[in-house]
């Protein structure tokens, strides 16, 4: 019912709150059968005392993240779906599930965020009041996740991060109620830095895009900071808004800098936007491209400009190779979709895979239990290898993908846009917890 | 940091950006000016104008053809949409029309949405103006500069309609007092009909000559709307020399704020709108006193 309402979803922005679940959720009282003697918290145990358990889903499925959020979207279905099955695919990742998570099925519901942090907080604000969710998701602007972060610790209810790059978000804006399974940009530039360094050298000049919030920000600061340790000197930054409808100004600016390097720091369509305007420009001309954290679609998007440009990134398809559970994801993945699965679908799928894995050890949907599992910080299997979950910030530490955009003669087939050039272990790239200024906050 | 060849490069921009918005500009001016009514599907029209002309262009490889598609495509569904539509709310209130014609920029984004999904669509300029020219001071993009002229041109058609004909006499003088029009006997519906084909082309039309420039996606035409808006407004509301002026004026002011603080773009912007509307609260080129 719920696949059913999404796809019949056309209008803008909170209009696809699905019900589905509502009345387990919401209408029927508490079932003697469930009581467990806990305190209630949050969404619990009401949420769950019926046989469904509620999450809300916000992601952008319009604006300048909207391909990205729908991708997204699609593997958090997958990831539901596989849950409520006991596909062997989670099995693999969150052995204890059978049916459902502690045998409750999951439903859902979806909200258009449009990577607006107040539309989002708003729309799962009504899915903790109205539908009880036991858990709320969302992210692709960090700016959203930043916010569900705080409506998260305020609420008591998890909030397990979608799509989010910037530092803060487990950084100094971090909660106890909050994790993300995707790294820091500070991470991406420990990761792609060294990459630079060796293919352009030393005492460089870069020019940097950079879009007008959190991830932004601080990932052109991490950069910057990394880069300066090899001399690299930054001769423009250039900060325009999200969703800038013309990046041409700012190019202007780049392409008289007499930089060496442009990094384009922006994503989404914003990313591909710019991008190819800087092609239009001539700036690809002068000086070379690296986008220093990227979402793959861009190569499809700016028709190969990304050839030969680096990247780093959550997950590029071709990992199969090395990782079988990425395998198993991408066939399911693709049978169901059409297409290969992208970052934001890996993120998604990687993120309610351990947190079923977390409440079923945890044996309780109870919030202060499920976020003490997931703070033994225990060895956990993923799409991109083992992994885990630091218990001081909450962020998870997982290898950073280092890409390099293929030449259209050498792909293999039409979604063969990158070589994967190095899987670089999170262990060393990782700041320590506290090196943003984290302090998670209170259990209850 | 601000040489020279930077600001002349920037004004340049500028230029590119502000014709384009005079071209958008001028329709909807054209179509509150004569009919009274406030379109907010514009920005959802120029949008649809982009998207047809890339449909067209997939099977045609021609961007001549692409161009001439996506105008007459969205120049049909102004028709369309009058004759459905929009006729039954030229008596009434102008927030019915507001509203309604906002609902149908909505329908009309997400209906391209769900055909076409979010992700970019690429309308390669033709061939002829692929690259980069060297102007002796700085580098530009050819296409971009093909734009300024090719919107020159349609701006000059465009004048030469509503100056040099007789449609365009009675569209200016529907502009200026269209009861007045109607008591003489013309059709005034009629033209009407017209009148909103002309509006909705030229902003099909801007959508498709744009789409090299940027990349497609269904949310194109929003901040679009938004602009054209402050330029009609700094332009004077119905007018055709204000649409084009208020257009120029945007332009230089969003590119060269961007080069000192692009935050700032849109501030100054609404600071200049703002200033006009203070000082000439008809706008630069508007007539005074219409309703």
């Amino acid at each position: 019912m719920t696949d059913k309402l999404i796809r019949r979803g056309l209008s803008r922005r909170g209009l696809l709150q699905t019900t589905a679940g509502l009345i387990g959720g919401s209408m029927l009282p508490a079932l003697p059968a469930f009581a467990e003697d806990k305190p209630a918290i949050g969404s619990y145990p009401a949420g769950v005392s019926g046989s469904t358990a509620f999450i809300g889903i916000s992601v952008p499925r319009t604006g300048t993240y909207a391909v990205q959020g729908e991708d997204e979207l699609k593997g958090y279905q997958l990831a539901i779906e596989h849950i409520n099955s006991g596909h062997d695919l989670i099995k693999k990742i969150s052995p204890k599930t059978s049916k459902g998570v502690l045998g409750k099925e999951l439903k859902f519901g979806v909200a258009d965020s449009a990577a607006k942090p107040n539309e989002a907080v708003q729309a799962q604000q009504r899915f903790i009041s109205e539908n009880k969710a036991i858990m709320i998701t969302g992210g692709t602007s960090s700016a959203v996740a930043v916010a569900l972060n705080k409506l998260a610790q305020r609420e008591h209810v998890l909030f397990v991060c979608g799509i989010s790059g910037s530092n803060d978000t487990t950084g100094k804006d971090c909660v106890r109620y909050g994790f993300r399974q995707n790294f820091f940009g500070q991470t991406a530039a420990a990761a792609i830095g060294p990459v630079m360094v060796k293919e352009f050298g030393k005492g460089k000049k870069a020019a940097y895009l950079t879009p007008d919030y959190t991830y932004g920000h601080t990932v052109t600061k991490s950069m910057q900071d990394f880069l300066a340790t090899a001399g690299w000197t930054t001769v423009t930054n250039q900060v325009a808004p999200l969703g800038a409808p013309d990046y041409s100004s700012y190019l202007l600016n780049v392409a008289n800098s007499g930089a060496d390097v442009l990094i384009n720091v922006n994503w989404g369509h914003d990313a591909v936007l710019s991008t190819q305007q800087a092609k239009q420009f001539g700036v690809l001309d002068k000086m070379k491209l690296v986008v220093p954290y990227q979402v793959p679609f861009i190569a499809r998007e700016t028709g190969g400009l990304m050839q030969g440009v680096y990247a780093a990134t959550d997950y590029w398809w071709t990992i199969e190779d090395k990782f079988p559970l990425a395998k198993m994801f991408n066939e399911a993945f693709e049978k169901k979709y059409g297409y290969k699965p992208e970052w934001g679908a890996e993120n998604a799928y990687v993120s309610f895979a351990h947190w079923a894995r977390m409440c079923e050890e945890a044996g309780s949907f109870n919030p202060p239990d499920v976020i003490k599992a997931y703070e033994k910080g225990e060895t956990l299997p993923s799409l991109v290898g083992d992994v885990h979950y630091r218990p001081e910030d909450h962020q998870c530490v997982r290898p950073v993908i280092i890409v390099k955009g293929k030449q259209q003669k050498d792909m293999k087939s039409k979604e063969d846009w990158y070589d994967v050039v190095e899987i670089v272990p999170g262990e060393g790239l990782m700041q320590k917890p506290d090196a943003f200024g984290c302090h998670p906050g209170d259990y209850t | 940091m601000i040489s020279w060849p930077n600001l002349v490069s920037q004004l340049f921009n500028g230029l590119a950006l502000g014709a384009l918005l005079a071209l958008i500009s001028s329709g909807l001016t054209i179509i509150y000016g004569t009919l009274g009514v406030l379109n907010l599907a514009h920005g959802a029209m120029f949008m649809i104008g982009g998207y047809a002309g890339f449909v067209t262009y997939q099977y045609t490889e021609s961007f001549v053809l692409a161009v001439i598609a996506g105008s007459l495509f969205v120049m049909l569904l102004g028709v369309v949409m009058e004759r459905v539509i929009i006729r039954h709310f030229y008596h009434r209130p102008h927030e019915d029309q507001l509203l309604v014609t906002f609902g149908l920029g909505i329908c009309f984004v997400e209906l391209v949405r769900l055909i076409f999904s979010s992700q970019s669509q690429i309308v390669p300029p033709p061939a002829l103006f692929q690259g980069i020219t060297n102007l002796g001071f700085m580098f530009y993009p050819t296409y971009r500069l093909a734009v300024v002229g090719i919107v020159a041109i349609a701006l000059g058609a465009l004048f030469l309609v509503l100056y040099r004909t007789r449609l365009g006499m009675i569209v200016r003088a529907g502009i200026e007092d269209s009861v007045m029009v109607d008591s003489l006997g013309i059709n005034v519906y009629r033209v009407f009909m017209v009148v909103f084909g002309i509006g909705a082309m030229a902003a099909g039309f801007a959508g498709i000559v744009n789409a090299p420039v940027v990349s497609l996606t269904p949310g194109i035409g929003d901040d679009i709307l938004v602009q054209t808006f402050v330029v009609v407004v700094i332009g004077g509301v119905g007018s055709f020399p204000g649409a084009i002026l208020g257009g120029l004026i945007a332009g230089e002011i969003i590119s060269v704020t961007s080069m000192f603080n692009p935050g700032y773009a849109y501030v100054m912007l609404f600071a200049a709108m703002t200033l006009v509307l203070v000082v000439r609260p008809h706008g630069l080129l508007g007539v005074q006193g219409r309703e």
